[in-house]
């Protein structure tokens, strides 16, 4: 449906009526769904491991100024081979992707859009409850997360975290929402783009595999392009290096887990130019406070809510334009 | 004209170069029930959904109860109530919890939603599954449910896009019956289909409609005067006498057809049943049947499009 500018500016009434009744359907249409059974249970099974094998760990470990906590998400034990930050990395986009792929068309499929919005709602508030609504079950579950590890930190480690640590802890929980928040607005976008679930759905899987296994090698095979045959100075090596950074970072999961290792291993002093792999260890000194980390990954914060509501306006404003005939 | 509550203008749709909805012109009255006929791909859906705001007009306009649809939806939406064509539902929610989001969205307060909920449901007979999931309920029950719905909203006016179709004939025929209690409760009603026939009994006015025109509009006595010509239609059967010969005896007859084994359609410029009637019992025949056949729209459709194109 075209909706040309100037007419949509003279249409009458609050875009977001209707939105309350919208979220707190799709929002209990979510929680009592048995698609969310399945994603919780997953996400359980894969953070379980991470975590009490570190936990594991750091029984053995007594320095009370050691960010001890902290540590329980990123630590990278070695019966498993992966941390709880890196599993939530993989998993996040997953979780999103499940909430979010058939949001629209199947609205469509169940022949229902355009009897609801025959309602006196706009399309506004019927896309913006469903994010909403999808984004809040996510943190819900996330924020669940959480308390499960922490608790377990609680019980097993046997001392309470510091408050710097539960601060860190929560602005940790603040940036995965973010990123989930990205994943649902493309799986949303997918959702409107296609009439199809099961396209949607694959589409979806199809990018977050692209980011995870393809775009770090491409990256490289770009930068390795550019770059120059011999790499004579310290200077030359570092603009190779910013390119690299600046490529991964169009993905999600780079900004994530960057603003993560900000967070959560306060050690760490800065972002660039190596690989977020090659950082932990590497620049070992005292710890920063947490304004200065903050201050660090904020770069990263803003991009992963910049991507989300970029993503979430492209999916606006297709919805716009759409037939609601099915 | 204060008892108009659709009024079109020159309403157009174009996709691309097709015109699917060409200027037409048509307004609807308080408490009538008015047609929209036509075969598939008339431009039927295009029109209500114009009507709704749902999408966007290419030129002309249309006013429902005094809003524009294009800038005024949320008024236009909220006194009109639509049941679209093969009407879904959410087949994970029961009926009840259905109408529960549909109160809310329109923002009517609970306590008065859950009464207006069960008297809706009461009044579509449904009062008995209110709190089964909808994925159990058929076709008919689900069309039901969308008269439900618009009941509980208490439009004026109702859109029903093709309600009748892929019902089996007894569910049209209730379906049919509750649209005639919308009327009653003093709702305008426009519907469309594709099958004439079936709906043209409740239909006070209708606008048969073809490649996005409007090619006649009226009541259907109307349109078989105009199409068909003026004229009575009446079935005749009779035996035992010059049947044919006394029909076109009788004052006033201009056609008689033979219809199968002793009968006759006989059109005559006014009601000469008792004519009829009279001759063939004074001339020894036995008259068995004598009806008043009512004009099929089917009939005027075919008609009128045979000689446009007959005249093209
Ligand atoms: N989104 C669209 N894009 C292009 N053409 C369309 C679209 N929707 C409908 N049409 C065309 O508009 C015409 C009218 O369709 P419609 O209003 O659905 O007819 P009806 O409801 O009378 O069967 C048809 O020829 C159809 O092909
Ligand atoms: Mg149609």
């Amino acid at each position: 449906m075209r909706r040309n500018d100037s007419r949509a500016a003279r249409r009458q009434g609050s875009p977001f009526t209707g939105l309350g009744p919208v979220f707190m359907k799709e929002l209990s249409d979510h929680l009592s769904s048995v698609r969310m059974m399945v994603l919780t249970l997953f996400v359980l099974a894969f953070g379980a491991f991470p975590v009490a094998s570190s936990l594991q760990t750091l029984r053995t470990v007594v320095d009370p100024n050691s960010f001890l906590f902290l540590r329980i998400f990123t630590l990278e034990p070695e019966q498993v081979g992966i941390s709880f930050i890196a599993a939530l990395n993989f998993i996040i986009p997953l979780m999103a992707i499940g909430l979010g792929f058939d949001s629209v068309n199947s609205e469509f499929n169940r022949r229902t859009l355009s009897r609801v919005l025959s309602q006196p709602i706009y399309r506004d508030a019927l896309l913006l409850g469903k994010f909403l609504a999808g984004l809040t079950t996510f943190a819900v579950a996330l924020v669940a997360l959480w308390l499960i590890v922490v608790g377990a930190g609680l019980l097993l480690l046997g001392v309470p975290p510091r408050g710097v640590e539960v601060a860190r802890g929560l602005g940790f929980l603040v940036v995965s929402v973010a990123y989930g928040g990205v994943w649902l607005a493309i799986a949303m976008l997918f959702s409107v783009l296609f009439r199809s679930t099961a396209t949607s759905a694959l589409c979806a899987l199809g990018l977050w595999l692209f980011f995870f296994l393809l775009w770090p090698q491409l990256a490289s095979a770009v930068v390795s392009g550019v770059a120059p045959s011999e790499i004579r100075s310290l200077e030359e090596y570092a603009a190779v290096q910013d390119i690299a950074m600046g490529l991964m970072r169009f993905s999600p999961g780079t900004l994530f887990s960057e603003a993560v290792l900000g967070l959560l291993s306060p050690e760490t002093r800065t972002l660039g130019p190596m690989l977020p792999a090659q950082m932990r260890g590497a620049i070992m000194g005292a710890p920063l406070p947490f304004d200065q980390s903050l201050l660090m990954i904020w770069p990263q914060i803003t991009g992963l809510v910049a991507g989300m509501v970029v993503v979430f306006a492209a999916a606006y404003v297709i919805f716009q334009r759409e037939e609601v005939r099915a | 004209m204060a008892d108009t509550v659709i009024e079109a203008r020159g309403l157009t749709k174009v996709y691309g170069s097709h015109r699917a909805v060409d200027a037409i012109d048509f307004s609807i009255r308080r408490g009538e029930i008015f047609g929209l006929l036509g075969p598939n791909g008339a431009g039927k859906t295009t029109t209500i959904l114009m009507m709704l705001g749902l999408t966007e007009t290419s030129g002309g306009s249309v006013d429902v109860l005094g809003f524009d649809p294009v800038r005024q939806p949320l008024e236009v939406k909220r006194r009109v109530g639509y049941l679209p064509d093969a009407v879904g539902f959410y087949d994970h929610l029961t009926a009840r919890e259905n109408l529960r989001y549909t109160a809310r969205l329109l923002a009517i307060p609970r306590r008065e939603a859950e009464t207006r909920i069960a008297e809706a449901m009461e009044s579509v007979k449904l009062a008995d599954v209110l709190d089964k999931r909808v994925a159990t309920f058929s076709r008919g029950m689900r069309q039901r449910l969308g008269i439900a719905e618009i009941v509980m909203k208490r439009a004026e006016v109702a859109i029903l896009d093709e309600p009748t179709s892929g019902l089996d004939p007894h569910s049209t025929f209730e379906l049919l019956e509750m649209i005639r209690g919308l009327k009653r409760a003093g709702v305008a009603v426009l519907l469309s289909s594709h099958l004439l026939d079936r709906v043209q009994s409740v239909c006070d006015r209708v606008a048969l409609f073809n490649k996005g025109r409007i090619a006649l509009m009226g009541t259907v006595v109307e349109l078989a005067n105009q199409v068909l010509g003026a004229g009575h239609p009446i079935l005749v059967e009779a035996t035992g006498a010059d049947v044919a010969g006394i029909l076109r005896e009788v004052e006033g007859v201009q056609t008689v057809v033979p219809e199968g084994e002793g009968a006759w359609r006989v059109v005559a410029d006014r009601d000469v049943r008792a004519a009829v009637a009279h001759r063939i019992v004074t001339a020894g025949g036995a008259l068995t049947r004598l009806a008043d056949l009512q004009p099929s729209l089917e009939e005027v459709y075919t008609r009128y499009f045979e000689e446009a194109r007959r005249a093209a």
